[in-house]
């Protein structure tokens, strides 16, 4: 019999905690697994490892876990179901949603750095379409 | 049975250099609590009475439901303790200890034992004499590990160990928190460790409990502030913000009891908030011990 570890292991042995990272372990964590939901891996509605189970295959504590779990659900992406175990959310686009999610907190943070320069939203809206022109010109190049 | 593998309430022991204050800790059952303090700090003191080593002056002990010292024969068949200290015999084989610690413990588990040899890149038929720190190291906690206790008290189970063994040993202590009966307490130099397999965090400097709690509450209290003071602005002293160091007109203020209206507050002194950044255990340690230094007077 191959070791029952390695079996469980398969699917969440890429999930790497970075201490170059400068963001907490729970959201490198959150970050992950919104990816692994965007490329399809883990699919809508998929069952999920248990906090304890991942928490193990990752190498972390499962409070850490617990905590990317928890702000995952406040988020949508995923739901717990009392004493069955834990889901993507069984939403088709709860992949786009992610992208969405990820847009708008760019977006935000440009519109801080924008507003700590002084900079008008007519300004701002310029430098947005100047640099879509930039990398979509970039992109077709590359094509 | 209460939900506590470990309870101390009130512990104190006397030395002629060195006092252990009125200690309370409690480590609930599934969880892994990370001991971390300065050289000197108490942490091996504290452990040691817990194992009933070392007696208290005064004090209750209560491990997995049995007072310590007085019923520490009758804990240790559930308790794995490892300690720098620990002792194998150099002329005999690993799978002599093997065979040793399976006579003596009925709950030994023998295909674990196998898979952490495998795991631990160690051999049976190897004599304990010819091996490196490293492998002893791993050795003693394959030993205790296999035991499967209940309870696993672990002294410093990672110093003076490489990278690569470091990370085996981490790897298979949070493999052991898969089930949720189980617990761990142990210590350790290394807060990048403590960091990343702890659930609770337990702060001792001189003898005292600094701070002990849910390691995600833990981080999330303290923050660094990047601060811009205009000439003529004078940054305010705010509650939960222990430190601030200001040359020129940048300023980085430490904040132990971080809210989300704090830069707000910054701001409205004048000042210009330019970051505000999550602080690694690392940096919270220094800060603490230092803080902690300070309000005592030393």
């Amino acid at each position: 019999m191959t070791s029952s570890h390695t079996v469980y292991t398969v699917h969440t042995q890429m999930f790497v905690i970075s201490q170059t990272d400068s963001r907490p372990m729970y959201m490198q964590i959150m970050e992950q697994i919104k990816q692994r939901i965007v490329v399809g891996d883990w699919a809508a509605g998929q069952a999920i490892p248990s906090i304890r189970q991942l928490a193990a295959d990752i190498g972390v504590s499962v409070i850490t876990v617990k905590r990317a779990y928890l702000e995952l659900e406040r988020e949508g992406v995923i739901v717990t179901r009392q004493g069955k175990g834990c889901f993507v959310a069984s939403d088709s686009a709860v992949g786009e949603r992610i992208r969405e999610q990820e847009l708008a907190q760019h977006l935000e943070q440009a519109v801080r750095s924008a507003a700590m320069m002084g900079l008008s939203p007519k300004n701002l809206e310029k430098r947005i379409r100047a640099v879509y022109e930039r990398v979509t010109d970039a992109e077709k190049e590359t094509v | 049975m209460n939900d506590y593998a470990i309870e101390l309430n009130g512990v104190c022991k006397s030395y002629r250099f060195f006092d252990l204050q009125n200690i309370a800790l409690r480590l609930q059952r599934g969880t892994i609590m990370g001991l971390i303090g300065p050289n000197g700090a108490g942490k091996s003191t504290t452990i040691r009475i817990l194992m009933g080593l070392v007696h208290q002056d005064r004090g209750e002990v209560n491990v997995l439901g049995h007072r310590m010292p007085e019923e520490q024969v009758s804990a240790k068949w559930d308790i794995g303790f490892a300690s720098e200290d620990m002792r194998l015999y150099d002329s005999m084989t690993l799978g002599w200890h093997i065979n040793f610690m399976k006579s003596i413990y009925a709950s030994w588990d023998d295909a674990y034992a196998q898979l952490l040899l495998k795991r631990f890149g160690l051999r049976a038929e190897q004599k304990i004499k010819g091996i490196s720190h490293g492998q002893r190291v791993k050795a003693a906690l394959l030993l205790v590990f296999a035991r499967r206790p209940k309870l696993l008290v672990l002294d410093e189970p990672t110093t003076g160990l490489d990278p690569v063994a470091r990370h085996e040993i981490l790897r298979e202590l949070t493999a052991v928190m898969a089930d949720e009966g189980r617990s761990i307490l142990f210590s350790s130099h290394n807060t990048q460790d403590v960091e990343q397999i702890s659930d609770q965090i337990t702060f001792i400097d001189r003898g005292r409990i600094i701070d002990s709690m849910d390691k995600e509450v833990y981080l999330d209290r303290w923050r660094r502030l990047r601060l811009e003071v205009p000439a003529g602005i004078e940054l305010p002293a705010l509650p939960g913000v222990i430190g601030i160091q200001q040359t020129g007109r940048l300023a980085v203020a430490i904040a132990n009891a971080f809210e989300s209206h704090l830069p707000n507050a910054y701001e409205n002194s004048g000042a210009r908030v330019h970051a505000v950044e999550n602080m690694t255990l690392e940096e919270i340690f220094v800060a603490n011990v230092e803080h902690s230094r300070e309000e005592v007077g030393a």
